[in-house]
């Protein structure tokens, strides 16, 4: 088993009201950022997981995802899978979420 | 014959003793139910309050469907008996896919604490049983994801099936179709943004929400009456 780095990028769907990234987008130009569109707003999680392999970390987050850290209804997700950075030595990147099973995970 | 309700309380709900006083100002006798509880115990029925289920973490309703008792609700809901959720009850709902669709945030982005309109759509539920479509109610909103969203095909399979219960006068959070309770096929699992527990006496301003939870009260009992 080995530990790897975990990060879910969760998104609203295409088409489905963003009333916060529409009203950062309104308070753009009154704070003179200029030239910026499309803003939406989103959420992301990291943590750590234990797996035997790379594929089965990714399988393990993606199933974290459908059954919890998603709405499928209302939003998409993208997981990102690496190796864990110098493994043992993780206890920032970790910080609670590492040792925690599926449940435990949600406090981000 | 007196209808038991069963009204859940997860770490958050804050509307308990709300629906309790007006189910028993109804006729009806209700008891608390803790969320660790396996056992929904002896109840005709069951209401999911309004509040913040496990402070609203991630999403409302979200890691209250894995609350242990939520079995027993699905059980209940499967066997045919009323299952009512409220404001955070109906987020409860849709997370446990008890029903369809999701609530995200008001259009607007804004919390909404007011008294609205809302127009029976239709009678083929537990809470609107034998109110004419079109009757106008008053009752308070008081919510930040109220906003009733689903994709267009469940959309138009709730409108045929009637299953779109309650809907705005005037909508006040971006709701699709104007959408303010919908209910399961079989009508016995209901979810709505409004409260009405909290227009149950005219000096609260508005009293009928008497004519829904009194509808509920007796679908719970002709049930127990068969």
């Amino acid at each position: 088993m080995a530990s790897y780095d975990v990060m879910v990028e969760v998104a609203l769907r295409p088409g489905i009201a963003d009333p916060q990234g529409a009203t950062i987008e309104r308070a753009l130009p009154a704070l003179g950022f200029t030239g910026i569109s499309g803003v939406r707003s989103g959420k992301a999680f990291r943590f750590s997981v234990e797996a035997a392999s790379q594929a089965g970390a990714r399988e393990a987050a993606e199933d974290l995802c459908r059954r919890f850290l998603t709405n499928p209804v209302i939003e998409s997700s993208v997981v990102t899978v690496a190796p864990g950075a110098a493994a043992g030595s993780g206890a920032a990147a970790g910080s609670g979420a590492a040792a925690g099973s599926g449940a435990a995970a949600g406090g981000r | 014959m007196t209808a038991r309700v069963g009204v859940v309380l997860f770490p958050g709900t804050n509307c308990e003793h709300d629906v309790i006083a007006a189910v028993e100002a109804l006729g009806g006798s209700a008891s608390l139910v803790w969320h660790g509880e396996t056992s929904l115990g002896d109840v005709d029925a069951v209401i999911l309050p309004g509040g913040f289920a496990h402070g609203d973490y991630l999403r409302p309703g979200a890691i209250a469907r894995f609350s242990p008792v939520m079995a027993a609700v699905s059980q209940l809901a499967s066997a045919g008996a009323p299952v009512v959720g409220i404001c955070n009850g109906f987020q409860v709902l849709t997370e446990a896919q008890l029903l369809p669709g999701a609530l995200q945030k008001n259009a607007g982005l804004s919390f909404l604490c007011d008294t609205v309109a809302i127009e029976v759509a239709s009678s083929a539920s537990v809470l609107t049983a034998g109110l004419p479509v079109g009757t106008t109610l008053r009752v308070p909103i008081n919510h930040f994801e109220g906003n009733y969203t689903c994709d267009a095909a469940t959309l138009e399979e709730l409108r045929a099936g009637g299953r779109i219960i309650l809907r705005y006068a005037d909508n006040p959070n971006g709701s699709v179709y104007d959408i303010a309770g919908i209910a399961n096929a079989a009508g016995n699992v209901v979810g709505l943004m409004p409260h009405p527990e909290r227009a149950c006496d005219p000096l609260l301003g508005s009293d009928d929400g008497r004519l829904l939870l009194g509808a509920l009260l007796a679908s719970a009992g002709a049930r127990v009456g068969s």
